[in-house]
């Protein structure tokens, strides 16, 4: 083996890498540009909004209840080893309004829209539904990409508040069953403690959250490879993608809205 | 009408068009025969721009389908594809009627959903299908169903991609009549694209073979029979010996 070898290994997977995010922001930058110009398909996007946003709340609303009842007891626990159980409300509130409600919702639509539209769409792509649009005279950015990515933009900040409540609403009811905390008490602290920029952040991540996930379900999709084993891959492919690009973009945020 | 160029086209190492030259005549049935994998597929995809030529040219009535306001030029074709690639979250009569319910040919829905009717019944569908969904069809009332979307805005020229692949003798047998008696009525030229013998004599008048690349033979379907072309010998005969190796 020469040695040289390593770095050529290296250089490959760098230029790979530098390849596909050309390829993404191609294909970010074309679906944006279909999305400010017409014609636009508003039973597609209406169907999109049902499909993503209306069926998603049970997974939503179970996953942030169940995260903010944990929560509240990991909070009290922790909290006890410096006499500090008190805090629960305010650090429920907090850690999921900023973190966990938009995180976890995101991670769920990674999980259960970015898999169906990738699956979706490769499946069309490989049975030529695609080029079948195409000679209908139907540009297929416009009529699939455009009204998911727009869907999911739409309604993952209410996903995401909604998740928001549900998950503080969990912290509330085991606070209050289990750990002893007065009812009205506890709400007021919650209140009182949230502050916009909790709020309208937590919203704003849910918004590029739920870009991002559908995004890479169509882009996968409309790339996938030939056969079932392309569709598998695709789909994947898009979700891996979809989840790590959610917590980057998470990063991102909490530091652009909160290092002081 | 349609004219190839000297065409090629490569996926990574695998140089599937090596200057493939096509004429079609307006009006004409133009069958296009060769073994599966040899690009037949690609060939017309090219023409409709599903894919990218790497080189060539590809003239429509001598303009080039590179230039030109690209929904007038697809206004004017219609294709059926292999696997019929119907919608499968849209109904019978919305597949069928896809482009008059949207774009520069929408029509009020009640007059496309007549006419997606009317073209149903061209293919020997009834009006009960309509409702239904293209999952809950048999195979040979898929490809009907592609085909009547196929002709639902009366397109002057209409790709036929392998129409009777995977159906019984009888249902082939009716297929190519339809397509054969669609393409005389409307006048339209059609290029079809087949490995089945009996679809090439029921729908030709032309008949093209595409071998390693290029068009190996091409003439009138009359003197398909007579030609000593080895490679169209052996396709017509289905024999394992001659030029063409059998395993590809
Ligand atoms: N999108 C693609 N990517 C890579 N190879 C392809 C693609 N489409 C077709 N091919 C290859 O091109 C060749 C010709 O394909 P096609 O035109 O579909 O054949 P057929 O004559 O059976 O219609 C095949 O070897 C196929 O594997
Ligand atoms: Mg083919």
């Amino acid at each position: 083996m020469k040695l040289t070898a390593p770095l050529a290994a290296l250089g490959r997977a760098v230029l790979a890498l530098v390849a596909a995010i050309g390829r993404v922001s191609i294909f970010t930058a074309n679906t944006l540009s279909h999305i400010v110009r017409g014609p636009f398909y508003v039973r597609e996007l209406l169907g999109s909004i049902i499909q993503i946003g209306y069926f998603s709340l049970p997974v939503v609303g179970l996953t942030a209840f169940f995260t903010g009842g944990a929560l509240a007891l990991q909070i009290f626990a922790g909290g006890a080893r410096f006499n500090a159980e008190a805090v629960v409300p305010q650090i429920v509130a907090i850690g999921m309004v900023r973190e966990l409600g938009p995180v976890l919702v995101g991670l769920m639509i990674a999980a259960r829209v970015t898999s169906s539209v990738a699956a979706e769409i490769a499946t069309m792509k490989v049975t030529e539904q695609i080029d079948a649009l195409v000679t209908l005279s139907t540009n297929p950015t416009k009529y699939l990409t455009v009204p998911r990515v727009v869907a999911a933009t739409l309604v993952m900040p209410i996903l995401v508040g909604v998740g928001d409540i549900i998950g503080v609403f969990g912290g509330y009811l085991v606070s209050t069953q289990r750990l002893g905390f007065n009812a009205s008490a506890y709400l007021q602290n919650t209140v009182d403690f949230l502050e916009f920029t909790d709020i309208s952040s937590s919203l704003l991540k849910g918004a590029v959250f739920g870009f991002i996930a559908a995004l890479m379900g169509c882009y996968y999709g409309m790339n996938s490879a030939r056969g079932a084993q392309g569709v598998g891959q695709a789909t994947k492919a898009a979700v891996v993608a979809a989840a790590v690009l959610i917590l980057a973009a998470n990063f991102v945020l909490t530091e652009v809205f909160f290092s002081a | 009408m349609i004219t190839l160029d000297n065409i090629h086209k490569s996926f990574g190492n695998n140089h599937v068009l090596r200057g493939v030259n096509l004429h079609v005549d307006r009006g004409e049935s133009m069958v296009i025969i060769g073994g599966s994998g040899t690009g037949k597929s690609i060939t017309i995809k090219s023409v409709l721009g599903l894919v990218k030529h790497d080189s060539g040219s590809i003239t429509v009535d001598g303009q080039d389908i590179d230039t030109g306001d690209r929904d007038a030029f697809l206004a004017r074709f219609g294709m059926l594809f292999q696997g019929g690639a119907l919608f499968d979250s849209l109904s019978v009569w919305q597949n069928v009627a896809f482009r008059l319910l949207r774009g520069s040919l929408k029509r009020p829905k009640d007059e496309a959903r007549d006419i997606a009717i009317e073209k149903l019944r061209r293919v020997g569908l009834t009006a009960d299908v309509a409702d239904r969904f293209p999952s809950e069809l048999s195979g040979g009332m898929q490809k009907r169903v592609g085909l009547a979307r196929a002709i639902a805005t009366n397109p002057e020229i209409i790709f036929f991609d392998e129409p009777t692949t995977g159906l019984d003798p009888i249902m082939s047998g009716v297929i190519n009549d339809l397509i054969r008696e669609i393409v005389v009525e409307m006048g339209a030229t059609a290029v079809t694209i087949t490995h089945d013998m009996t679809s090439v004599r029921a729908i030709a008048d032309k008949v093209a073979m595409l071998h390693n690349g290029v068009i190996q033979w091409s003439g009138p379907v009359s003197e398909l029979d007579a030609t000593d072309d080895p490679f169209v010998r052996q396709f017509i005969t289905g024999s394992a010996d001659g030029p063409i190796e059998a395993i590809r």
